[in-house]
């Protein structure tokens, strides 16, 4: 019994934290229509600075919450509200995701920079380490205090909506910002109140969370990560209700302890047990993402205001492929070492940036777990002799195809959010459960060596060869996607990702649609893992890393999610700029992170990126006449500049 | 609408039992194509729709008319399945279809088009069209395929009359174009019952009388045509039965000879119908 009471005050804790994250989440969701997934990220620099003002200089506790939860974190919300979010008004959901997409890796990369990630910080307990007995379990002043504090937000938040004129039409703005805006509330202000709630409760979530994390030390991107728990206990209330949400993030609590204290461990492999509390809430997520009802499909009245880039016909794009291919043919003899290397890979990630052009720059459907499917793709062909094998490569291709079917279905009859979310997820519980597991990945550092894939009637893949060989592979894909767009079921995607009403009311089947595209990203995502494994001779789990999904699909969106090209370029830019910050100081070891958030932010406003720059767009056609050809793909984005450019192929 | 809303309204008599409008003067009617029986939703404190029914017949050009807010487009929604209904059944050739989502009841026939766009804006306005055609290619046919239209997507375009290039960008059209170009994508699925949600604001005179004609020439061919439009003159110089809405509840329905003289009538509309193509159009940036 007392053993039971312990894991219930440990899992009420827990949850209390997790449920004012969520909270945060939820407010700022449906006050602003964004959201926010740097909300975990806020939390993280809000716990390294309340570390920074009472650990490091010593100022009084109570002076240093103070100033990280009213100063700190409202400040940045105003910043973040007025500079990023206001001029996003009207922008699609896709596009506001990945502004704060790009604002996590803002603040991981500042955070890297101020808070060297090598040494250890630890916040101790805030009244220190006493504790009361109650029931014959010890429930210490700081499990008290979190508990009071979730209690106070759930009843102070209730009296606010229902009191103050913002209050009530924060809540209105959930259902209709149109409404609010023609009842005479100032959206913006209201917008602003939400960040301001939103990235206080993440703030106070950071802060309540850095001593119970002691043991293993302030750790960045575990606390950005947070978010993911967050969001497990806001599906619960449907990313709406307040009440549900608390309530979801309690249970959560629970659940995720009791899992610690009476799963049969006898049962489980050591290495999975250890990973229980990361993988729970995951688990979690996906369960209740089974149940809730269906989104409502909404007639929003949308027209897109950039027309989309033309689409090359199929000579263009054959002949973009071959340009390509001779590309690589005439450059890789003048390279060698570590650019060899640096290229091969980066074209390697291109085709994982390519199938993020079908899947988020076509259909509009956001993956955070690209490289997770690049590392089941990678596993798989290692796991079939060693690598290097045709049926291997095929094995691979089915196995992530698969892989992403599963990972979309159940989000299939909610709204493109929630599917973006559970790929965070998966990658997540993926990362813990299967890549850093050593029954999967066995050996020193949890590598699966992957053989190059070996060339008909060749001993072996020379570094040169095999350069021109991910060359082709990357060309094929290219061809193959736009291919695709050009096909029935590329119009399909465009216009399911246009007008989903529309879609629907022509009478067609937006889940097989999803779906279909999903897997096929997918699986060409895991084409890209047995080339890019081959190059690296291994996959490990630092391959498929949260961030490098992330920074790899801003790259792409950076230089434009809805071409080839910026697929392409997108894939190259994620393996270049890590080698180029190990030449730099230690303050930019994130290098990637800052230049991905800061180049995501700045274009945020130019859908089609650095390719669809009126600027550079201009360029090319002065330069290429009236047929551009362009580079790799024969695709300079033309069509950015509005209606003008019309005949598509 | 919660008691005491409106006092105005409250007591107000129905001119025309809803469920039973009269019948075309030129004679009899069979099973109607479409049929929407007590339908309410509620948005909140709102009520959009109390009780409504109304029936569309094959042949016929039914209007559907109201001022602003008065539950129009909800009706829409709820007939095409994007609103689920808190109460009230809808029927598609019979067929009870309440439970069954819009892709669903779009394959028995339905097509709608949207007061405020849904184009495909990525798509030229032959792609928007073309999309419907294949949609209609991956069903079974439907009850009756009426023909008399054309198969391909540029002479669909010119059929509604959308003038210049099917292959601009649907996205850079001016209003009355793209919702030309989005009935002709409705009218891609050969649909046997087609909903119109003011699909002349944009349009000029001379195009106004244009779709007019087109429509009358939809129904003889054997569609059911719902049409929600301002347009007063049109609607009742082309539609052979008139429903009437007014703060969610039909007011009344009959000839259009019937309507216009119907004090409850002329007393919803009176200084109401000029603020029709407000809310008309592409959200604007
Ligand atoms: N999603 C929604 N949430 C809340 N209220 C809604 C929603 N959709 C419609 N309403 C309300 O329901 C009522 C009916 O709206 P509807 O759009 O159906 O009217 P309408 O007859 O089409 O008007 P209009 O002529 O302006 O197009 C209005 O009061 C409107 O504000
Ligand atoms: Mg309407």
């Amino acid at each position: 019994m007392n053993v039971f009471l312990s894991y219930t005050v440990i899992g009420v804790t827990l949850g209390a934290i997790y449920a004012i994250t969520a909270t945060g989440l939820v407010v700022t969701y449906t006050t602003t229509g964004v959201f926010n997934f740097a909300h975990g990220a806020v939390g993280m620099v809000a716990a390294f600075s309340f570390y920074q003002l009472w650990q490091a200089w010593h100022w009084p506790l109570l002076v240093a919450l103070a100033v990280v939860l009213l100063v700190e974190a409202p400040i940045l919300a105003v910043l973040v509200e007025t500079v990023l979010m206001r001029r996003l008004h009207g922008a699609s959901t896709e596009r506001s995701l990945m502004v704060t997409l790009g604002l996590l890796v803002i603040l991981v990369g500042l955070a890297t920079a101020v808070w060297n990630p090598l040494t250890s910080r630890t916040v101790p307990p805030f009244f220190g380490t006493d504790s009361v007995r109650v029931l014959g379990v010890y429930v210490s002043a700081q499990q008290i205090l979190t508990v009071v504090v979730v209690v106070l937000m759930a009843v102070a938040l209730r009296w606010f909506f229902r009191t103050f004129r913002v209050g009530v039409a924060m809540r209105a703005v959930v259902d209709d910002p149109d409404l609010v805006a023609m009842a005479g509330a100032k959206p913006y202000r209201v917008a602003q109140m939400g960040w301001m709630l939103g990235f206080f409760l993440a703030a106070l979530a950071g802060c309540l969370l850095a001593p119970t994390v002691a043991t293993t030390g302030l750790n960045i991107s575990q606390l950005t990560l947070l978010v993911v728990n967050g969001y497990a206990a806001a599906v619960v209330g449907r990313l709406r209700s307040v009440p549900l949400t608390v309530v979801g993030g309690i249970v959560l609590g629970l659940v995720t302890e009791y899992c610690v204290g009476y799963l049969p461990t006898a049962h489980l492999s050591q290495n999975l047990i250890a990973v229980i509390p990361e993988v729970v809430p995951v688990i979690f997520l996906f369960v209740v993402l089974l149940v809730i009802p269906a989104a409502r499909l909404v007639a929003a009245g949308r027209l897109p205001r950039h027309a989309a880039p033309r689409v090359p016909g199929p000579a263009r794009s054959w002949v973009g492929a071959a340009v390509l291919v001779l590309l690589a043919v005439a450059v890789s003899p003048l390279l060698g070492g570590i650019a060899l290397a640096t290229v091969a890979t980066g074209l390697a990630l291109g085709i994982v940036g390519v199938s993020l052009v079908l899947l988020t720059g076509y259909a509009g459907q956001v993956s955070l777990c690209q490289l997770t499917f690049l590392g089941v793709g990678a596993f798989t062909m290692g796991k079939i002799s060693g690598g290097g094998g045709w049926l291997g490569l095929v094995a691979a291709v089915g196995v992530s195809g698969a892989v992403g079917a599963l990972v979309a279905l159940p989000t299939l009859r909610l709204r493109g959010l929630y599917l973006a979310l559970a790929t965070l997820a998966f990658g997540e519980a993926a990362y813990y459960a299967f890549f850093s597991n050593p029954s999967f990945f066995p050996g020193y550092g949890g590598n699966i060596t992957v053989r190059r894939l070996a060339l008909p009637g060749a001993q072996s893949v020379g570094d040169r060869v095999e350069l021109v060989e991910i060359a082709v592979a990357l060309a094929l894909c290219a061809v193959a996607v736009l291919a695709v767009r050009r096909s029935r079921f590329g119009r399909r995607l465009v216009a399911l990702n246009d007008s989903p009403a529309a879609f629907a009311t022509l009478g067609m089947n937006a889940r097989a649609v999803k779906v279909a595209v999903f897997a096929l990203s997918a699986a060409m995502a895991g084409l890209g893992g047995c080339l890019y494994a081959g190059e690296q001779g291994a996959i490990s789990a630092n391959d498929v890393l949260f961030f490098s999904s992330l920074t790899l699909l801003l790259f792409v969106a950076i230089w434009g999610m809805r071409t080839v090209t910026g697929g392409i370029l997108g894939g190259l830019t994620a393996a270049a700029l890590p080698v180029a910050a190990t030449h730099l100081p230690h303050a930019l070891t994130d290098l990637s992170g800052l230049v991905a958030g800061v180049g995501i932010v700045l274009l945020s406003r130019n859908p089609d990126g650095v390719l669809g720059l009126p600027a550079l767009t201009g360029l090319l056609r002065r330069t290429w006449g009236a047929a551009p050809s362009g580079d790799a793909t024969g695709e300079p984005a033309l069509g950015a500049t509005q209606g003008a450019v019309g005949a598509a192929g | 609408m919660p008691p005491g809303n409106r006092p105005s309204e409250r007591h107000r008599v129905r001119s025309v039992p809803p469920a039973e409008p009269a019948a075309r003067a030129s004679g009899e009617r069979g099973e109607p194509a479409l049929e929407a029986r007590g339908v309410s939703v509620r948005f909140g404190g709102v009520a959009a729709l109390t009780d409504v029914s109304l029936a569309a017949h094959p042949g016929q050009v039914t209007g559907l008319i109201g001022p602003n807010g008065a539950g129009k487009t909800t009706l829409f929604n709820v007939i095409t399945g994007l609103q689920r209904p808190d109460h009230g059944r809808v029927t598609i050739a019979g067929r009870d279809v309440t439970g069954l989502g819009p892709h669903r009841r779009a394959r028995l026939g339905l097509a709608r088009t949207f007061q405020r766009l849904e184009l495909f804006g990525t798509l030229s306005a032959a792609e928007n069209v073309r999309v419907g055609l294949e949609a209609r290619g991956s069903r079974r046919s439907t009850a009756g395929a009426r023909s008399g239209l054309p198969s391909g997507a540029a002479a669909l375009l010119e059929r509604v009359g959308v003038p210049g290039a099917p292959d601009a960008p649907a996205a850079s059209l001016p209003t009355g174009s793209a919702r030309l170009v989005e009935l002709a994508r409705a009218l891609a699925i050969d649909p046997g019952v087609l909903l119109l949600d003011e699909p002349c604001s944009g349009l000029d005179d001379h195009e106004t009388a244009a779709l007019g004609k087109l429509l009358g020439e939809l129904a003889s061919e054997g569609r059911a045509v719902l049409l929600v439009e301002h347009d007063m003159d049109l609607v009742l110089q082309i539609c052979d039965l008139v429903y009437v809405l007014d703060f969610g509840e039909i007011i009344a329905s009959g000839t259009p000879d019937q309507v216009r003289n119907d004090p409850a009538v002329q007393s919803a509309y009176l200084g109401r119908v000029e603020r029709s193509d407000e809310r008309a159009g592409p959200v604007s940036p």
